[in-house]
């Protein structure tokens, strides 16, 4: 456990929603159980459709959120429902990379005071250092030296992205969640963001949290994959046993959603899920994937599967998991 | 979204409405500085029932009062009362809106609830009466007038800027000042406060013209300033009966308030243009 | 040959700003069979939604008609009156949109939302046009219509919206569907089955669908045929299978080899993405000459001073490049 950067240990999420007066309020587990560990310079894939709490979970590991159950060990840190996280040590360790480049960079800053700015805060105080960090940090990810000056709608939404890269990697954090960092972006501009990713992850021994529901970028950076569903991972592994050999049947449906015109045979349309996401207020009873599961059976709607092993490091939750194939 | 194209971006914004707002205002703000020296005759002291009611000649040029008083002397003096209570005490509303909208949008919960209740409770008392029951404990003046109409108005700034912040609340960039380690008070005034100052500017203009009315009204009841130093308001107030008799005894001063009013009004929209970064006229 | 459905000639259509006017489209043409799915791929701001707008006859100030003509079955119809267009739209050509709940009327039932077109296009009376309604809301694959036809469009879920969306625009049987991005706001496990529904009910009636997305991979799977817009240019268009095994564009074989492809790392190991360099230019600053050329690792004198003519291909298709052949 000690190399672990990150550790979730059956971290849940949830959330009162409703009123006491009007229909009682419920609880949304948004987040329900979620184990995971992310090594130093490695890259967790995390992959599911919107509403399965990858935004909830991704706001808890950043110390957002705090955990109804469960604890997040980060760096040897640790933080449970009852220790609130240390801020500022947080934010030398783990930093984020915004879906929206738009929304994502303050409009009334430059470029020089959105990157200077956490530097002060952390104790940098020489003017040259935090100066010279501030270009070298441009460099990096690619921004010409003369553009700190300028505010962010003088950038078009590939540059914007750089600059929210610089912000995340300005205080030299170990881990890094990239929360679809390229989905707002345009379909050519996004091998720039993605390559340069992957540079500086090389360069600065940077460890990826990257969420995406492009399983193709996903397979492209990730070391590991894991995949969740209603506030929990359904199935976890090696990049190539998830995308090569997917046990769980909601992998699968996701890999033959894909519409790749090279790849249109490989799965069969019987792996299709049917219908969508239940809400998370209201899951079905056993397997949450029941409802839209090709595979269902009795024990589907009984019980909820274990999380197993299907080979070391590749576990699935599903009761059919040493079936599908 | 496929359908924005990218526009190109357009050139002098809110340019024409600085300048004539600013123009205003500052003519607004210059007479009441230059009143010693530009009236021409003492507000208070130079009655001449001999001269009363006269219309606007060449002698004097807006015309007198009943007690023969010159009617622009009184309203360059006036400009003094009127602008001071409008700036000051809008400021005072402004300060206190602010303080309150940001921290109760930005926390939330339990403060949230008692700024929202008092926010409530301001907005179901008429400011006006509020503020008259404030002047009767502290008497009439200048000053008990700037007190009661500064703490009487600010539920309007106070909404805004809670809206505000709960809109840029979500904002990827505050969030990402938030994972920097950013103390709460410090994003609230780097990050959240500079993106909604430009509502809360119109909405200050805006109470700055309110502000400029209330003073009449608190005048005209006995409680702002006395008689027989003038205010806007106050000789507004004064001329009623002869509106049809005497027509420029109410016109001048109402000019004075409408043309004040409304540069403001036109310059709080000048520099929420100008205050957007986006907005090309800046660099220019 | 027969007489297409759809002829687009030399579609030019001008965006009025700031006393310039750009022209945000031009010298568009393509033609669209009977029954054919056509697909129109390009970037944001590239001029693929205004062309369908344009075929709609739905442009509005500050974008207008400049030029060229739209051919309904023989019928020039980019000059008819407000009320012909209006009886066309819905009768002859139905439009489904990316956000279905902006397009939607909230304060109607949805099924009400479908049987006017009934009343309205038809001439049915609003019991028979109930019950069409529930017979359609079957269609489009939404459980239990005959309740579903009394919520109200918050009630429902972002795919069945979408369902309800294809009803209506199917419900008086059109000729033609134009579908602006119409998956793009949702999942990837529900897009694939709006997809699949959208293609067997267009295939079932007779449909054209006329289909606008940044998606090449998912336009290549539906559609026949391909083009692919640039900076307000048709720039290649092709057979759906050929622009994949053989792009002729430099920006569509850019396009293509710039996004990761799944099953790729597994074939060759991880390669660098293929990078496009530059921006997306802005309308205000479209290069002379061909609008790809400052991107465009083939450049040459040519490229920046003459904008080049539309080329046929061997196979059936036309490519707008100096360097082709």
């Amino acid at each position: 456990m000690a190399e672990s950067l990150l550790s979730l240990d059956g971290l849940a999420v949830h959330f009162k929603v409703g009123n006491a007066l009007a229909g009682g309020i419920k609880t949304l587990k948004a987040v329900d159980g979620v184990t995971l560990d992310v090594k130093p310079g490695e890259c967790l894939g995390l992959v599911g459709e919107s509403g399965c709490g990858k935004s909830t979970l991704a706001l808890a590991i950043m110390g957002l959120l705090p955990p109804t159950r469960g604890t997040i060990g980060i760096d040897g840190h640790q933080i449970s429902g009852s220790t609130p996280p240390d801020r500022m040590k947080m934010a030398r360790t783990v930093q984020m990379v915004f879906q929206d480049p738009y929304a994502s960079l303050n409009p009334r800053q430059t470029v020089r005071r959105t990157l200077a700015d956490p530097l002060r805060l952390h104790g940098i105080t020489d003017k040259a250092e935090v100066e010279t960090r501030v270009i070298d940090m441009m460099a990096k990810v690619g921004l010409r030296p003369e553009q700190a000056d300028r505010y962010p709608h003088e950038f078009s939404g590939g540059q914007r992205q750089r600059i929210g890269i610089a912000r995340a990697l300005i205080l030299k954090p170990k881990l890094v969640l990239c929360d679809e960092p390229v989905s707002a972006l345009d379909v050519s501009i996004r091998a720039q963001i993605i390559n340069l990713l992957l540079e500086l992850k090389d360069d600065m021994g940077l460890a990826y949290i990257m969420i995406s529901h492009d399983l193709g970028v996903v397979e492209h950076v990730s070391d590991r994959v894991a995949v969740m569903y209603l506030g929990r991972i359904v199935e976890q592994g090696g990049w190539q046993e998830i995308f090569e050999n997917p046990r769980h049947p909601y992998t699968r449906a996701l890999i033959a959603a894909i519409p790749d015109p090279f790849h249109r045979a490989a799965i069969s349309a019987d792996a299709k899920a049917r219908g969508e996401i239940a809400s998370a207020l209201n899951p079905p009873p056993g397997c949450h994937f029941n409802p839209r599961c090709p595979l269902r059976a009795d024990i589907c709607t009984a019980e909820y599967p274990a999380f197993g092993e299907v080979s070391p490091g590749h576990r699935a939750a599903c009761h059919f998991r040493d079936r599908v194939s | 979204m496929s359908l924005a194209l990218k526009l190109p971006r357009l050139r002098l914004k809110g340019g024409s409405s600085l300048w004539v707002g600013g123009g205003l205002v500052a003519i607004a703000i210059s007479s009441a500085i230059l009143a010693p020296w530009i009236a021409l005759t003492d507000p208070v002291l130079d009655a001449n029932l001999m001269n009363a009611e006269l219309p606007p000649s060449w002698e004097f040029p807006f015309g007198t009062d009943a007690q023969g008083r010159d009617i622009y002397s009184r309203i360059v003096w006036g400009a003094r009362v009127s602008l001071s209570v409008g700036i000051i005490s809008q400021i005072c509303n402004s300060l206190i809106g602010v303080t309150l909208g940001l921290t109760a949008g930005y926390w939330g919960g339990w403060w949230d609830d008692v700024v929202s209740g008092l926010t409530n409770l301001m907005l179901a008392i008429p400011s006006l009466v509020f503020a008259l029951a404030i002047m009767a404990i502290l008497g009439p003046g200048l000053v008990s007038l700037v007190i009661a109409l500064g703490l009487t108005s600010w539920s309007y700034s106070c909404r805004i800027a809670r809206a505000q912040v709960l809109s840029l609340k979500s904002q990827g960039y505050i969030q990402a000042a938030r994972i920097l380690g950013y103390g709460d008070l410090r994003i609230m005034f780097t990050q959240v406060l500079p993106n909604i100052l430009g509502p809360l500017i119109v909405i200050a203009t805006l109470g700055m013209g309110g502000a400029i009315l209330a003073e009449a009204a608190l005048s005209f009841l006995g409680l702002g300033i006395r008689p027989p130093f003038p205010s806007w308001g106050s000789m507004l107030s004064e001329a009623r009966d002869q509106i049809t008799t005497a027509p420029w005894l109410s016109v001048f001063p109402g000019l004075a308030i409408f043309f004040t009013v409304l540069g403001l009004n036109l310059l709080g929209d000048g520099l929420r243009d100008y205050l957007d970064p986006q907005s090309t006229t800046r660099r220019g | 040959m027969t007489t297409p459905l759809l002829k687009v000639e030399n579609l030019r259509i001008a965006l009025a700003g700031d006393g310039v006017t750009y022209d945000a489209v031009e010298n568009v043409s393509f033609e669209i069979g009977r029954g054919e799915a056509f697909g129109l791929v390009g970037e944001s701001g590239c001029g693929k939604s205004i062309t369908a707008l344009s075929v709609m006859g739905l442009l509005r100030r500050p974008l207008s008609l400049a030029g060229g003509r739209v051919i309904l079955d023989g019928k020039e119809i980019q000059n008819v009156s407000a009320a012909e267009m209006r009886r066309l739209r819905g009768k002859r050509i139905a439009m489904i949109f990316q956000e279905p709940m902006t397009a939607l009327n909230p304060l109607s039932p949805v099924g009400r939302q479908i049987a006017e077109m009934f009343v309205l296009h038809q001439g049915a009376n609003w019991n028979e046009a109930m019950d069409r309604a529930e017979d359609a809301l079957r269609q489009v694959r939404v459980p239990s219509p005959e309740r579903r036809i009394k919520d109200y469009p918050h009630q429902l879920s972002g795919g069945m919206r979408q369902r309800v969306m294809i009803a209506i625009a199917l419900a008086c049987g059109p000729d033609l569907l134009v579908a602006d991005e119409p998956t793009t706001a949702l999942d990837v496990t529900v897009q694939a089955e709006i997809i699949d529904l959208m293609a067997e009910l267009c295939a079932a009636k007779g449909t054209a669908v006329l289909m606008i997305s940044h998606d090449l991979g998912l336009v290549a799977n539906m559609c026949q045929r391909v083009a692919v817009m640039y900076a307000g240019r048709i720039v290649e268009s092709q057979v759906a299978d050929a622009i994949f095994a053989a792009p002729t564009h430099p920006y569509t074989q850019g396009l293509i080899d710039s996004l990761p492809r799944l099953g790729e790392r597994a074939r060759r190991g991880r390669q660098k993405l293929r990078e496009i360099s530059g921006v997306v230019p802005s309308i205000a600053n479209y290069p002379a000459g061909c609008r790809f050329n400052p991107r465009c690792p083939a450049v040459t004198e040519v490229c920046r001073s003459v904008v080049p003519e539309a080329t046929p291909l061997p196979a059936e298709g036309v490519v707008r490049c100096h360097h082709h052949g």
